[in-house]
């Protein structure tokens, strides 16, 4: 898989100064906000050989920023004005009628080179302002990953926060009857779409996680009949068992400057935590108790790892040093806590509470306090942070062997919805913001 | 086709061990009470893995979220540990499993825990540690499929399956 060509991103203007502060915006730490209203027309052809990208790389748009739950794409079929020219000023009080706030101008071209040429304007509607121009040029085939970088500019712009739309997620798809499951390693976009699967189900495969480039995935394998943690390089196609350890490797995780990965080791039945260094291949031991040890996840500073442990009678959520020292408990909430988290921006742990009858998605600061919940399935477990912190992806688990889906949750708890994935899948890991 | 009546079978059995253990209030006379499977089935070949799974019993269970050996299956890991006794090349891997009631990689840690219970015990009874190896499926291999109590009692279990050097 060849690393994207980055796109060339230029700035549009017309020539009108931004306004001192921007009208049009959406506070995304309110708990209970009305979706903006955002018009954006299918993106303005400049041949008819361009009206497919163009109404494409809209409706992808459309998609992104409507799953978001912060805005509410309107419906096209209610425009009164048609742009034919992104150039010229928007006519606005045509906007305001159908109750736009913000409006989407695009175009898209392919040029004498061959390459796809895309600009965007974001128009705020009621300000009668232009708040953001781009524009970009890229292979024709790399239309889907402009429409996302277009719907990040936007979400970025009016929410005040990083987007995550040009994102890949790496997940387990699953198939067959539920007594005799098939497990694939896969990877898709954010949205579900480009789904590529890795390994051919003919083994078990569990909890892969992508490393701080998106290049490569830590993951566990029964490839050999011998469960042990492997990478998997996206660039070369290659498999590779991590360490050759005795016993089950387990539960890996990429540190997030991506030169160790942390994960379990069982020994005689019991698991600790181990680090291991992939530039030398060092291996350091970080607990030593024999209660369960699992789950390890670093801090987003790579000082701190909060892990699971049931060393005090049930499973619990643990902070350490990287060192392993300083070991300590912060769940003391209801219930059995694992499957800690920590956010990309550091402010949240989200954690897997089972209380008798569930398993829910939560969110907890790393002091232990202010314990939320954010899902509300019956068997919720395993989430997994948008590198933006503000949206997390988890599995859900059917009752009654009806198999796993990928739901997605805003910070906040609203906002629940299902991610679309080949089939039936568990296990979602979020990619960072592709560079 | 095939396929699909040996894991009824085998569900059913596993079923009946459980009933009878839930049924009789001192688990170690059921224990002494073993399935009359052997007069069933005459075509087993001895020091087979048939053997092994109908005649001895391959199967243990655990309580939730337990790991130690139940009085009622020590019966069970005895039988084991005398037949591996009588077919000295026999090397076996013990596989823990775990109901649904756990987060993945807990359940992959606590199916080794069951899994290593299992050979401590059959170790404890004489059995060489280097024929006896281990492997945990979390919850990755139910048995059973149903969110009710007598199905997770299914899936919690430890089964002895042989690697190498049965009879066939």
């Amino acid at each position: 898989m060849k690393k994207f060509e980055l796109a060339i991103v230029m700035a549009l203007s017309l020539g009108m100064s931004p306004p001192a502060f921007a009208a049009l915006q959406v506070d995304v730490n309110q708990g209970n906000i009305q979706p903006l209203p955002i018009a954006i027309p299918d993106f303005v052809a400049a041949s008819p050989n361009d009206v497919a990208a163009g109404q494409n790389i809209a409706s992808v748009v459309r998609a992104d920023l409507g799953r978001s739950g912060l805005f509410k794409p309107l419906d096209q079929k209610s425009f009164i004005d048609k742009v034919t020219n992104i150039n010229s000023v928007p006519n606005f009080a045509d906007w305001r009628i159908i109750t736009a706030q913000g409006l989407v101008t695009g175009s898209a071209a392919i040029q004498p080179d061959g390459r796809l040429r895309v600009d965007f304007r974001l128009w705020d509607v009621y300000g009668e302002s232009q708040m953001q121009g781009l524009q970009y040029f890229t292979q024709p085939a790399n239309w889907r990953r402009i429409a996302h970088m277009i719907s990040d500019a936007i979400y970025q712009r009016i929410t005040g926060e990083k987007g995550y739309f040009d994102t890949r997620i790496v997940f387990i798809s699953e198939s067959g009857p539920a007594l005799n499951r098939k497990k694939r390693l896969a990877v898709m976009d954010e949205d579900g779409a480009n789904p590529i699967f890795l390994t051919n189900g003919g083994y078990l495969v569990l909890t892969p996680r992508f490393n701080p480039t998106a290049q490569m995935i830590a993951y566990m394998s029964y490839i050999v009949g011998k469960p042990r943690v492997y990478l998997f390089d996206l660039e070369s196609g290659r498999q590779e068992k991590l360490g050759d350890f005795p016993n089950m490797t387990f539960s890996p995780r990429f540190s997030p400057d991506g030169n160790k990965v942390v994960m379990s080791l069982e020994q005689n039945g019991n698991s600790d935590i181990y680090v291991m260094d992939l530039r030398n291949r060092s291996v350091a031991r970080l607990t030593y108790d024999p209660g369960i040890d699992t789950s390890p996840s670093y801090s987003p500073d790579g000082k701190q790892i909060t892990f699971e442990s049931d060393r005090g009678g049930s499973q619990q959520v643990y902070i350490m040093n990287a060192d392993g020292s300083n070991q300590h408990r912060i769940s003391f909430g209801e219930g059995r806590n694992g499957t800690p988290v920590w956010s990309p921006r550091g402010d949240l742990i989200a954690f897997t509470k089972q209380t008798p009858g569930s398993f829910r998605i939560w969110v907890m600061r790393p002091d232990g306090t202010g314990e939320r919940m954010l899902s509300t399935g019956w068997e919720d477990e395993g989430p997994t942070w948008a590198p933006n912190g503000r949206v997390l992806m988890f599995t859900r688990t059917i009752q009654g062997g009806r198999g796993s889906q990928v739901w997605s949750v805003d910070v906040t708890g609203r906002n629940e919805r299902r991610v679309a994935t080949p089939g039936d899948a568990s296990d979602p890991a979020w990619s960072p913001l592709i560079q | 086709m095939t396929k699909i009546s040996v894991g009824l079978k085998l569900a059913a059995i596993a079923f009946a061990v459980v009933l009878a253990g839930c049924a009789t209030k001192p688990p170690a006379q059921t224990a002494q009470t073993p399935a009359p499977t052997a007069t069933q089935a005459p075509s087993i070949v001895p020091g087979s893995a048939e053997d092994l799974r109908v005649n001895v019993g391959d199967t243990v269970h655990f309580d939730y979220n337990k790991y130690a050996i139940l009085d009622a299956d020590k019966a069970t890991l005895q039988r084991q540990s005398a037949w591996l006794a009588k077919y000295p090349a026999v090397r076996v891997t013990i596989e823990g499993n775990c109901d649904e009631r756990g987060t993945r990689e807990y359940n992959l840690a606590l199916g080794a825990r069951r899994a290593n219970a299992v050979k401590e015990y059959l170790v404890s009874l004489g059995v060489s540690a280097a024929r006896v190896e281990t492997i945990s499926y979390g919850k990755e291999r139910p048995m059973c499929t149903e969110s009710t109590e007598s199905c997770w009692a299914q899936n919690r279990r430890g089964v002895t399956t042989i690697t190498a050097g049965a009879n066939s």
